[in-house]
């Protein structure tokens, strides 16, 4: 294919930081969580006790998925990190596939290539090479680090082939993702909706006990990896299944190219109204307007995960009146009702995880309209930075609370109807997500802080964001410090429901919040636009 | 008359490079004033600083008789402004755009706004990502000519229009002269000589000069061909001419604009039987300024207009 191998070369010098960040963290999150796995369940009673407990709780199971076998480390490490790894291979290769096609092709940086001596597919099959790579270099660098750790080989494949396999699959995701839509940003939200069902699927198949639609786990990429049941049999023709579907994504993909036209999507761009509605005539119209669609999604999706999270909490006390000795254990450490909470607090807490991906998006926003000036021609009008910050910055803070409430909302909603108190549980469960509000705005203060002092590292946000969700998913089980822990605004947050509520932390994040929104109005007021 | 804008040394860097380097500018109430230099010589810089995008390291600047930096709004409701790269939200119309950016200076002209839709041929029911950077320009345009605003500021604002628009551009120009000051940043030379009263050149940062167009034509020379009846004689040691080519009876020559006057009269002496007469053009007068930075002999029809 004429221009492949240029096209590759390109990408990789443009993505060489940003791929070795990719690889060099994943790689080494999943060594590190191996060898303290290795040191917090060294004995085989630990672990045995371990498998008892959380990999039959369903709360474990819909979050993390069936903890196969317990007596090796790489078992419970494939159970602990498995998902959620597999989870950012796949969202790093739709990535990299969307910002080497359908971005190139908003920009119209494509158009210049292509009008060089290159062939039709050859960007998109170069960016598939690019995702393609990155995705298995990250499984085998896996599984020649587990192998060295110690682990048995074929285990160590298997788990790093399955994560490479989830690359795989959401390469050719990103690849039919970017031919259907002409922005860029409506890609990635059409690959990231698939993986989000791809996450969803498995968590309801894995909870589903015996009797329930556990097939559900097979519609899944995330549930192949789960099934390649890796150091507890190592089923490697599991990934064949992703093969199969990266192939056939490919072709789509590949077909869809040749039949549209360059800068186009498959769904022409209808006309659109000759005069702007009445609301569309201030900053914050405006703005209403550029960030309407995400934070619709992102409640809607929210209440959803909710949802699905709150269908399980029931299951949990379940599982206790069906094991008398458990439940005698649990009643001396406070109750099955304090366990259900103990499970609900840590959904909330991971809800609150996706909540800030929303605010800094929502954030971010000023940042994508200064670089592709769009504020310019807005602040040559009377509208001062402060107005233009501030529609966007009142969405994020506001948005916080609406995709929290949406989320304690739908799970507070199942729950309760599966307890006979709809009331009371959506009462607690909103409550609960929006304790969290003042971490997340921590959050949304930290990104407006960076895009007002050093703009061209504003995206180091979502940076912060995976330190925080390092922090706090694997924070205990690393065993940081306590004050590298403290270092998350989450790690403050009381773990409610279940925990009393006091508002001295909540005040403090809310004023760090309120500090680091006024640095970021007075610096932007005061630097260059553009 | 007063000043609608005037800056004088200002000065803004990048880093190490020096994108302004003193320059001044200065346009009267009520002119179209060109500003006129190659790419990247600062005339983007200079309008950006002029609406308080960006905050000038050294020098004074004052439009419509505030502080572009300091009374940011006020200033902005009294003017509106095109952008060299006009960039449009993906998903909004451009009817929209318009809207939009008209309500948030305060309001449009309902009939100078389908007026300009019209002449310039416009579908305002489009979505930005479809739209040609031409149409791009055209939105920002007719969101700008149909404001009631006091100062357009326009950063080369048909570079991506074809002929036929630049023609509406400049018909819609002349229909507010007088009315609205402009400041028109170009590098097509014929819209500046058609539009502008006054003409600013820029180069590296700094103003090189400034005035009417006659006023600059007079540092520059009128390129004379004539046919006469007998061999010219007294032209050669004439102050002010150059390039004589004398081929038989006919002759060619450049003269000063200041010494046009003698050389005509030393034609006459010989009887004239044809005489064609090029006024300078701005390209010379641009030319002149720029030549240095040209590889030598490019300056001759280099540039057209």
């Amino acid at each position: 294919m004429t221009g492949l191998g240029s096209l590759v070369r390109l990408a990789l010098r443009r993505d060489r930081l940003l791929l070795a960040v990719w690889v060099v963290g994943l790689v080494g999150i999943t060594l590190s969580t191996a060898s303290t796995v290795g040191e917090l369940y060294g004995s085989p009673e630990s672990r045995q006790q371990l498998g008892a407990t959380a990999g039959s709780n369903p709360a474990f199971l819909a979050m993390l998925g069936p903890l196969h076998d317990a007596s090796t480390t790489g078992g419970v490490l494939a159970w602990r990190w498995g998902v959620f790894g597999a989870l950012l291979v796949g969202l790093m290769c739709m990535f990299l596939v969307t910002r080497h096609t359908r971005a190139e092709e908003e920009t119209g940086r494509l158009e210049l290539i292509g009008s060089a001596v290159v062939a039709r597919h050859a960007p998109l099959a170069a960016a598939v090479v690019v995702a393609l790579s990155a995705s298995t270099v990250i499984g085998l660098l896996v599984a020649l680090g587990l192998t060295g750790l110690g682990e048995s080989a074929s285990g160590s494949f298997a788990l790093g082939l399955a994560f490479a396999s989830v690359g795989w699959v959401f390469t050719g995701v990103g690849a039919v993702g970017a031919q259907l839509s002409e922005s860029a940003r409506t890609a990635n939200s059409i690959s990231g909706a698939v993986l989000g069902v791809a996450y969803l699927l498995r968590a309801v198949g894995d909870a589903a006990g015996d009797e329930g639609p556990t097939w559900l786990t097979w519609l899944s990429p995330l549930g192949w990896l789960e099934q390649t049941r890796a150091f507890a049999g190592d089923r490697f023709w599991v990934l064949l299944l992703p093969v199969a579907l990266f192939a056939v994504l490919v072709v789509a993909a590949s077909v869809l190219v040749a039949k549209r036209d360059l800068g186009g999507g498959l769904v022409p761009t209808r006309l659109g109204p000759a005069r702007a509605p009445r609301s569309l005539g201030s900053a914050f119209g405006l703005a209403w307007r550029l960030q309407r669609g995400m934070l619709i999604g992102w409640t809607l999706s929210l209440f959803v995960l909710g949802a699905v999270y709150g269908s399980v909490a029931r299951g949990v006390e379940q599982m206790l009146e069906a094991n008398p000795a458990l439940q005698k254990i649990i009643a001396q450490m406070g109750g099955a009702g304090a366990i259900v909470d103990v499970y609900l607090a840590s959904i909330v807490g991971i809800i609150a995880l996706f909540s800030a991906i929303y605010v800094v998006q929502s954030t971010l926003r000023l940042r994508t309209e200064e670089t592709e000036f769009r504020a310019e021609p807005v602040l040559a009008t009377p509208v001062s930075r402060f107005a233009w910050v501030g529609s966007h910055v009142l969405f994020a803070t506001v948005g916080t609370a609406v995709v929290l409430a949406a989320a304690g909302l739908g799970a507070g909603l199942v729950h309760g109807v599966r307890v006979g108190d709809v009331g009371g549980q959506v009462a607690r469960l909103v409550g609960a997500a929006l304790t969290h509000v003042p971490a997340v705005w921590v959050v949304a203060g930290l990104a407006l802080a960076l895009f007002a002092l050093v703009p061209k590292l504003a995206s180091a946000s979502w940076a912060v964001i995976v330190v925080f969700l390092v922090l706090g998913q694997l924070g205990p089980l690393l065993q940081l410090d306590q004050w590298a822990m403290d270092l998350s605004p989450f790690t403050h947050i009381p773990k409610v429901p279940g925990a009393d509520v006091t508002a001295a932390p909540l005040l403090w994040l809310t004023l760090v919040a309120a500090a680091l929104t006024a640095l970021g109005f007075a610096a932007f007021r005061r630097r260059d636009v553009g | 008359m007063t000043a609608a804008i005037s800056v004088s040394g200002l000065v803004k860097t990048f880093g190490p490079t020096r994108a302004l380097d003193g320059l001044d500018l200065a346009v009267r109430e009520g002119e179209v004033h060109g500003f006129l230099g190659p790419n990247g010589s600062g005339k983007s810089t200079t309008i950006r600083v002029l609406l308080g995008l960006l905050r000038a390291d050294a020098g004074s600047a004052s439009l419509l008789g505030g502080d572009p930096w300091r009374d940011t709004a006020e200033l902005h409701r009294r003017l509106a402004y095109v952008p060299g790269d006009v960039s449009l939200w993906p998903n909004l119309t451009g009817g929209e755009v318009i809207d939009l950016l008209g309500r948030l200076r305060g309001g449009l002209n309902e009939k100078r706004r389908a007026e300009l839709l019209e002449r310039f041929e416009l579908d305002p029911r489009k979505k930005g990502r479809t739209y040609s950077k031409g149409n791009r320009q055209k939105v920002a345009l007719v969101a700008a000519l149909a404001s009631d605003v006091e100062l357009l500021i326009l950063d080369e604002p048909t570079s991506g229009l074809d002929p036929l628009m630049e023609a509406v551009f400049q018909e819609a120009v002349n229909e507010l002269r007088g009315e609205r000051t402009v400041l028109l940043s170009s590098h097509i030379l014929a819209e500046v000589e058609a539009l502008c009263d006054r003409v600013s050149i820029i180069r590296n940062g700094r103003t090189v000069e400034t005035g009417t167009l006659a006023d600059l034509r007079h540092l520059t020379r009128t390129s004379v061909s004539a046919e006469l009846v007998g061999a010219p004689s007294g032209l050669a040691g004439l102050p002010g001419v150059h390039d004589l080519a004398v081929e038989g009876n006919r002759v060619r020559f450049e003269v000063d604009t200041d010494h046009l006057d003698t050389a005509l009269r030393a034609l006459v002496g010989s009887g004239v039987r044809a005489l064609t007469s090029q006024p300078p053009t701005l390209e010379e007068l641009f030319l002149r300024h720029y030549e240095d930075e040209l590889p030598a002999g490019a300056t001759e029809g280099a540039m057209s207009s």
